[in-house]
């Protein structure tokens, strides 16, 4: 086990080493002179030199980055060229606050997952499992933002539930975590459904039941312990794409989260912001990979980690 | 689990008597086997018919609208729906049903520019990964690992704030995110064929790695690849739309769902109409292609179907 980890620890380097390139490279890689898009399009050309030697772009793309890297490594990512404020202030309680919305919105969707999930392979073929079938469907091919749209003008414009947007008490938290989590919750019904139907075939369950055992402890004991094993990988993925996700349902709902800053920050071409909030929440989605990896192979066994 | 054997999957699938067993060895072609079985596939077919109608709607967009759908009409600003306007109209006056019809050639261009270009891409990088094998293999594929590091929608949006917000720019993004999918499907089809003993006949008789690629490997793992091109294909439409609704995507004023719907949002409170109408277009061309990639997928893999 430790093995396996240290070995999934170094694969991770080079990953997040290409992404921190991928993201240095970023600002090279929009057409024109990075140092005339930092002074902005009205600067003098002097100015434009001093941004050039104050911020290093005059030496080579090696010695570049690697003034890039170090300084992240110490959470440096420069200054807001919108705000002016330092790049880890404008991140910082906007990391927290998309964290909460992701696991709020986790916790929604395996709730309603693995419920919905158990009830339709338990009662397999049943009215509700069609129902279950469909929702889910429509689930996954409803936009986020439509949802979250529909979600507002019910909730909150006609019954008047929930507040409009923006965060203050829990209450706030509720419509956006749906938002975010309902296409997960149809991914995880669908995989708890398949996954317990599965398991319920087995020839343990069969003698679990010929002895005599209520069927509530058949499921509960011996079927649902071994069919919700990859329903916490599927899990800990959606929880991953989730991150991604928050950028759109942010924006619909004013969520201050990292989310809603970066696409501000793209419209207003504010490349510093873009380059750390986008390398902070790659290198959170690969250690939750991570950790769903961890997580499989400590709730089976069975899976040989090496 | 998948090694299940087809009469295990069949009846269960359909609790008919379901000759499938048989069918497989009798000399039926396999195009017509997966045509009835996508028959067979209760949902299927009315997505097949859902998605070929937007086809047929978009294609004939300039016949059927019944306005110009750039057309300001401030006097009819944000009415709601009604016998002349019967979507309603926009904060300009604009028919929303005109505007929905002409969205459809958009989403579908979205998707289908994005997957073909992710295609172009992902599926020579995968085959020729798994073909070549040793240090061809571990470099691209961690390149493929470095643009999974991305959580979700957020390689999209790298790439648009690199590129610019545009339309264009949109199909770009969306198919490079989509790069990876393609990629390993491809690599791990193409392991597998690899090693069966018609590719290694090909090989004794000297045959070339290109044609063996081209004539032997690609066939062979294409029906993967098309069940996998049309849930791609379905979302792609979905990011694009959603990048269009961040502004990072079509912009106004183009009738783009995603572009309509965010403009429609500053008026939702007075004109909901203005977000529904293009909201319910996006999720029943996705639903359709959802179904009819469900059901494919039952068509063309019966012994991966879900029991």
């Amino acid at each position: 086990m430790l093995n396996f980890t240290l070995k999934r620890l170094l694969y991770m380097i080079p990953v997040v080493l290409g992404v921190s390139v991928a993201v240095f490279l970023m600002i090279h890689l929009i057409p024109g002179d990075p140092a005339q898009l930092v002074a902005g399009m009205e600067a003098s050309k002097e100015d434009v030199e001093s941004v050039r030697e104050t911020l290093g772009l005059n030496q080579p793309l090696h010695v570049q980055y690697f003034r890039f890297i170090s300084r992240a490594a110490g959470g440096d990512f420069g200054t807001s060229f919108r705000t002016g404020r330092g790049v880890m202030e404008e991140i910082g309680v906007r990391y927290l606050n998309t964290l909460q919305l992701g696991l709020a919105a986790i916790l929604v969707a395996v709730i309603l997952g693995v419920g919905t999930g158990i009830v339709s392979a338990v009662k397999k073929y049943s009215l509700f499992d069609n129902l279950a079938l469909l929702v889910s469907l429509i689930g996954v091919s409803m936009p986020t933002f439509f949802l979250g749209l529909t979600l507002m003008l019910l909730f909150s414009v006609y019954l008047d539930l929930f507040p409009l947007a923006g965060k203050g008490s829990w209450l706030h938290l509720i419509l956006p975590a749906v938002t975010l989590g309902t296409p997960s919750a149809a991914v995880v019904s669908r995989m708890t459904r398949s996954s317990l139907v599965e398991v319920l075939d087995q020839d343990y369950i069969r003698t679990a039941r010929a002895k005599g055992l209520k069927e509530t402890v058949v499921i509960n004991s011996h079927a649902l312990r071994n069919a919700l094993i990859p329903v916490v990988t599927v899990t800990g993925l959606q929880l991953g794409y989730l991150l991604g996700g928050a950028v759109v349902v942010e924006t619909v709902f004013a969520w201050p989260g990292i989310g809603r800053l970066v696409i501000q920050s793209i419209l207003a071409r504010d490349f510093p912001v873009i380059q750390a909030a986008v390398l902070i929440l790659a290198v959170t989605f690969v250690l939750l990979n991570l950790l769903t990896d961890l997580l499989y192979g400590l709730l089976d066994p069975r899976i040989d980690l090496q | 689990m998948k090694t299940a054997p087809p009469t295990s999957a069949g009846p269960q699938t359909h609790p008919q008597a379901d000759p499938w067993a048989e069918e497989e060895f009798t000399s039926l072609g396999r195009r017509e086997r997966v045509w009835r079985q996508l028959k067979r596939s209760r949902l299927a077919l009315p997505g097949g018919l859902t998605v070929l109608l937007f086809i047929v709607v978009a294609l004939l967009a300039p016949v059927l609208a019944p306005f110009d759908p750039y057309k300001n009409d401030l006097a009819n600003a944000l009415s709601p729906p009604s016998a002349a306007h019967l979507f309603g109209t926009d904060e300009l006056g604009r028919d929303i049903l005109s505007r929905v019809i002409h969205g459809a050639k958009l989403s579908l261009l979205e998707g289908l520019v994005s997957v073909v270009l992710a295609m172009l891409i992902g599926v020579p990088l995968g085959v020729i990964s798994a073909y070549a094998g040793g240090k061809t293999d571990t470099i691209l594929m961690r390149l493929v690992d470095i643009l999974l590091a991305f959580p979700g929608v957020l390689l999209a949006v790298v790439i648009i704030s690199i590129l610019g917000p545009s339309l264009i720019n949109a199909m770009i993004a969306v198919g490079v995110y989509t790069v990876p999918m393609f990629a390993r499907l491809a690599r791990g089809s193409t392991l597998a064929v690899k090693e069966e003993p018609y590719i290694e006949a090909c090989r004794a008789t000297g045959m070339g790695h290109f044609r063996i690629l081209n004539r032997h490997i690609f066939p062979n793992i294409s029906a993967h690849l098309f069940v996998l091109a049309t849930l791609r294909v379905a979302i792609a439409i979905l990011t694009a739309a959603s990048l269009s609704f961040l502004g990072l995507g079509a912009q106004p004023p183009a009738p783009e769902w995603g572009a309509m719907l965010a403009n429609g949002r500053n008026y939702i409170l007075i004109a909901p109409h203005l977000v529904v109408f293009p909201g319910l277009a996006i999720i029943f061309l996705v639903l359709g292609l959802n179904l009819f990639q469900d059901g494919l997928r039952l068509a063309l893999d019966p012994r991966t179907a879900e029991r």
